[in-house]
């Protein structure tokens, strides 16, 4: 899928958008960017004047468009990087990338299947990507989507999200604290919420999960354990601990 | 040296030369799979060697048992960026179990319970170098780290130690594995950071 060597490539940061108090999307100019998939990833990587560099890996937020690519960035409290890309990287400065990489977590327009998508936290980003590729596309495939997030004002892409839009349902599951017109007391994604927000297993719809590790090991297994079979379930992991 | 991004500055540079370059350490043991972890009981396990004349060698759960067992001690490497040091397995040698082996293969094409392959040269998986493991830090090894038994080559990157391993098939060629037909690399050496074909 990949052919030949992945080349690193310049960006340039166009235009930042923030999501959350904690998250921000960067849409980033990449002359020569071959394009990719919704579901893919982008390796960024990061010099300092000393030569020191570090590299880390983004889903891409959005589907091919020109050179255009989109990421967004969750502020880990610490982290060597993620803070440095939602504080201080500028319109205009240039870091390098390179991909598109991952072949296996994507979802092609031309796929008919039912689709449900899971995610937790920051986990939204690579199937916000499948959710704007089925619109661009014009794409007429029933796509259900439960995300996981803390508070109402964790969620990524809000507005886009809350806005009515033929052939996707969305459901939102709050883990700290809901909006006060929600129904249910917080909770953590469960059996319940996975089989009413999903489909049947006999619709053998493509499911995508993606989140933190321990998110994704749990929806996983229920999905397997509702009756999906365990090769229609594709999952990406994109904290290393099980928080 | 790439491109410098202004303001970019860094953590403080630690020069530790138990550590590939571009990975971090870890304390926990993180999950990296393409899908949920597949179930598999032990009455019906088997390890299947096949040779490039289609030859066939069989072990069962039991049989695995009554083999030598050993216990290395390693460090391991994933390819998203982290390591771990000092893992603790049992397992039977890949020495041990194709010392009976006959075959002019140079390469491996490892065969997983849920569909997962990845490929190796032969030779990364004798002199030591490779075992197929059954426990982790003293006890069985849990499903989502490849339970009951996986391949270990703590000296490639981590995907080449194939969870939940059913077989081998010998191979006169190389061939392609699920991460590595996605633009992986073939081999995989992490002190090369070998992460995608080309590097
Ligand atoms: C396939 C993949 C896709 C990803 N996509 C996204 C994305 O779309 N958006 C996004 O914001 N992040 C994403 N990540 C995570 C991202 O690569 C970085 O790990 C994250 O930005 C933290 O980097 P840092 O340099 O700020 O933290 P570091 O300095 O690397 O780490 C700081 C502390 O946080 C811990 N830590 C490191 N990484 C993580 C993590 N991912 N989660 C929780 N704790 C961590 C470390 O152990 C350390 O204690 C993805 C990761 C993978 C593997």
């Amino acid at each position: 899928m990949v052919q030949g060597k992945l080349a690193w490539r310049v960006g340039r940061l166009a235009e930042v958008r923030d999501e959350t108090p904690t998250a921000r999307t960067l849409v980033l100019d990449v002359p020569g960017w071959p394009g990719h998939l919704a579901g893919q990833h982008v390796d960024v990587r990061l010099t300092a004047e000393d030569g020191y560099s570090t590299t880390r890996t983004y889903s891409i937020a959005a589907p091919a468009d020109g050179e255009r690519v989109e990421i967004t960035v969750q502020r880990v409290p610490g982290g060597e990087v993620s803070p440095f890309l939602t504080e201080v990287f500028a319109p205009g400065d240039p870091v390098e990338l390179r991909g598109p990489v991952g072949g296996w977590f994507v979802w092609r327009p031309a796929s008919r299947d039912p689709v449900l998508l899971v995610a937790g936290g920051a986990g939204i980003v690579p199937l916000m990507a499948m959710v704007r590729a089925r619109r661009q596309a014009g794409s007429r495939t029933p796509f259900k989507l439960l995300y996981s997030v803390r508070t109402p004002e964790d969620v990524y892409y809000a507005g886009e999200l809350r806005r009515p839009e033929a052939g996707l349902d969305v459901t939102f599951v709050y883990s700290r604290k809901g909006p006060a017109d929600w129904p249910g007391e917080p909770h953590r994604i469960g059996v319940a919420d996975v089989n009413n927000a999903g489909w049947p297993a006999e619709f053998a719809p493509q499911c995508f999960v993606c989140g933190p590790t321990g998110f994704v090991e749990a929806v996983a297994n229920i999905l397997v354990a509702l009756g999906h079979a365990p090769r229609r379930v594709k999952t990406e992991r994109f904290g290393p601990s099980g928080s | 040296m790439g491109i410098v991004t202004p303001g970019f500055q860094g953590r403080a540079r630690s020069a530790d030369d138990k550590l590939p370059p571009g990975q971090y350490l870890v304390e926990d043991f993180p999950v990296l799979s393409a899908g949920p972890a597949p179930r598999v009981r032990l009455e019906n396990w088997r390890f299947t060697v096949t040779t490039e004349t289609g030859q066939k060698h069989e072990w069962t759960w039991a049989d695995l048992k009554t083999l030598p067992s050993e216990t290395p001690t390693v460090d391991i490497h994933c390819v998203t960026r982290w390591s771990k040091f000092g893992t603790s397995w049992r397992g039977v040698s890949l020495d041990t179990l194709l010392a009976d082996v006959d075959t002019a293969a140079d390469y491996v094409m490892a065969e997983s319970h849920g569909g997962y392959t990845t490929n190796l040269p032969l030779e990364d998986l004798l002199d030591g170098q490779a075992w197929i493991a059954y426990e982790f830090e003293g006890e069985d090894l849990p499903a989502e780290h490849g339970g009951p038994a996986r391949l270990l080559v703590p000296h490639l990157y981590f995907w080449k130690s194939a969870k939940w391993v059913k077989g081998l098939r010998l191979m006169l060629d190389d061939d392609l594995g699920f991460w590595e037909a996605a633009g992986y690399h073939s081999y995989g050496d992490p002190w090369r950071e070998q992460r995608y074909q080309g590097d």
